[in-house]
């Protein structure tokens, strides 16, 4: 469980989050919607203490992020950024061996590789284990990272945006894993820009709007025209399409 | 073990049999003993310069940059000059080598030191501190150039040749402890190899994976401090050297990890210099331009790098 109270945060001096107050429950996927420059990012890079809260607490599990020493905090929370630029030249399953570094230090063990060689499989990447990073695709390149977050076993799971560059049925899989993982107990939020993905997959969303959080609740109570229409602020319309909301600008 | 790490140790210990034999006439004893210390002080330079550059790389996240750039070398001429300029060239050298040497550290140390707590406060970044190395940098040659006009013309030739590496010419009670301290600083930074793996990964990445990334910088900007600040003392500036190694360190290293490369930036370091002392001394017969040469090549690697990146 991720309680978030009364946070604000600010960036290069500029407030950008204000006074956010949210409850992400372990065993549900939370999807974070709004528009472009609504504070997703910065609401995940918080939480996962890549940034300083100018005010207000973060807790899992009633544990404050903020105090805890880094190496405990990593082998509890997994954070996917939106960017990730690796310099190094890596190779996919190195890159997700590196997931296992807060749990082994460096040193993987077997017990770390057979987690290792799970995440890859889960994320179709067994066959590029071997491929360097600068030698595959972009969606490629994006399911490794996904990869290497699950390699940490973490209680909380923030992925901002990780659907980005990937195909149909590489979406479905990473959102299915992400269900797999919120069913076994992890609290997992996956910032979202596609809303009929959000009302198939999550079972709870946060909407922000100009740092602050414009609705929250389940995906029938956010996932609606006026709701979203003043969200965005451009006229949307959500149907009924074989059970589940498809959502149309 | 690691194959380019075998090759290059196998290279070292030939280059360094060659260096130790060639050429050599008289009392064994006396030769050995003597190219010995020689041999010491091209393998503790040459793999302070490396390590250290390969772990300053690192932590700024940039292939481009050397300690050197941070302003050691101009710092170590400044002293040099004052020193010339307080006390004249014949009073320098009239000065007890090792209370020089202890000095010269402790200056460079201190200073590196007072930048690093200055500019990692919480919250500095690495690009602040490497631009203002930059403008101290230039502010100590300025201030050296400035000194230099109002030096003796004698004494000028004394700055000159300090303001290169003198790799023949060192001190052999200088050399051990300073190889010492070399040892040390290695051993710590080689013991901090996984987490300068995770540091490598960026900023963000590394905090991710529960790495103080901020700390830790800290904590190796320290060693790499001290390990220039001694190498420096030691034989003079060097400037592109480390450039050069580390360029070619992850060239031919084919990994990542730092438990590899910073070993392997040693043994590729003492074997430039090893080799390249012993063509120019034993084979040329030329007394010191193989400071100057190994800095060219350097250099030219430098354009080269930053030719691809504009390229790019
Ligand atoms: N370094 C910075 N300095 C000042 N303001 C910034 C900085 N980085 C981002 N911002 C601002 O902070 C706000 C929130 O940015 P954030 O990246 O959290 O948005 P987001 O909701 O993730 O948007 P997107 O959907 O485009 O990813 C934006 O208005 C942005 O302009
Ligand atoms: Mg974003």
């Amino acid at each position: 469980m991720i309680e978030i109270r009364s946070l604000s945060a600010k960036l290069g001096g500029a407030p950008v989050l204000h006074d956010i107050d949210a409850t992400i429950a372990p065993g549900r996927v939370t999807a974070l919607v709004g528009p472009n420059g609504a504070g997703k990012s910065t609401l995940l890079a918080v939480i996962g203490q890549l940034l300083k809260a100018s005010a207000g607490s973060v807790t899992l599990d009633g544990a404050d992020l903020s105090d805890m020493p880094p190496p405990e905090r990593a082998r509890r929370l997994a954070i996917l950024r939106q960017n990730t630029t690796i310099t190094p030249r890596l190779t996919v399953a190195d890159l997700v061996g590196f997931g296992r570094y807060p749990h082994s230090g460096g040193r993987l063990d077997d017990a770390d590789l057979r987690i290792v060689d799970a995440c890859l499989a889960e994320l179709d990447l067994s066959a590029l284990a071997g491929r360097h990073l600068d030698t595959i695709s972009g969606g490629q390149r994006q399911r490794a990272l996904i990869a290497m977050t699950l390699a940490q076993t973490p209680r909380a799971l923030l992925l901002d945006e990780p659907l980005n560059n990937l195909d149909l049925g590489h979406v479905r899989r990473v959102m299915e894993v992400a269900r797999t993982r919120a069913r076994a107990g992890v609290a997992v939020v996956v910032v979202l820009h596609d809303l009929s993905i959000a009302a198939r997959f999550a079972d709870a969303l946060i909407a922000l709007k100009a740092g602050r959080v414009f609705a929250a609740g389940r995906p029938d109570e956010v996932i609606t025209g006026p709701t979203l229409s003043a969200l965005y602020d451009t006229p949307i319309d959500v149907h009924e399409v074989a059970g589940s909301r498809v959502v149309l600008t | 073990m690691s194959r380019p790490l075998l090759v290059t140790g196998l290279a070292l210990a030939a280059a360094s049999a060659v260096f130790l034999t060639l050429g050599a006439r008289g009392d064994w004893s006396f030769v050995l003993a003597f190219r010995g210390e020689k041999l010491a002080a091209l393998i503790v330079v040459g793999s302070a310069v490396a390590a250290s550059t390969v772990a300053f790389q690192t932590v700024t996240g940039n292939r481009i940059l050397t300690p050197a750039i941070m302003g050691f070398d101009a710092l170590y001429v400044l002293i040099q000059t004052l020193l010339v300029f307080g006390l004249g060239g014949v009073g320098l050298a009239a000065l007890d080598a090792r209370v020089l040497f202890g000095a010269e550290t402790a200056l460079m140390l201190g200073a590196a030191l007072v930048l690093f707590a200055w500019l990692l406060r919480r919250g500095a970044d690495l690009n602040r501190l490497v631009l203002t190395g930059i403008i101290f940098g230039t502010l100590f040659r300025s201030l050296s150039g400035l000194l230099n006009r109002m030096i003796d013309p004698a004494d000028f030739a004394v700055v000159q040749s300090a303001s290169f590496a003198r790799f023949n010419s060192v001190d052999d009670r200088l050399l051990w402890p300073a190889a010492a301290v070399t040892l040390l600083a290695l051993a710590a930074l080689l013991a901090r190899h996984a987490r300068l793996d995770v540091v490598a990964l960026g900023r963000d990445a590394a905090t991710a994976l529960g790495v103080d990334h901020d700390r830790e910088a800290r904590r190796v900007m320290v060693l790499i401090a001290v390990l220039v600040s001694v190498s420096t003392a030691l034989v003079g500036p060097v400037v592109f050297f480390g450039l050069l190694v580390s360029a070619l360190t992850h060239a031919v290293a084919g990994t990542w990890r730092h438990a590899v490369l910073l070993p392997l930036s040693a043994l590729l370091a003492s074997v430039v210099l090893v080799a390249g002392q012993t063509l120019f001394e034993r084979v040329l017969s030329l007394q010191t331009s193989v400071s100057v040469v190994i800095e060219g090549l350097g250099g030219a690697v430098f354009l080269i790098l930053i030719l691809r990146r504009a390229a790019r």
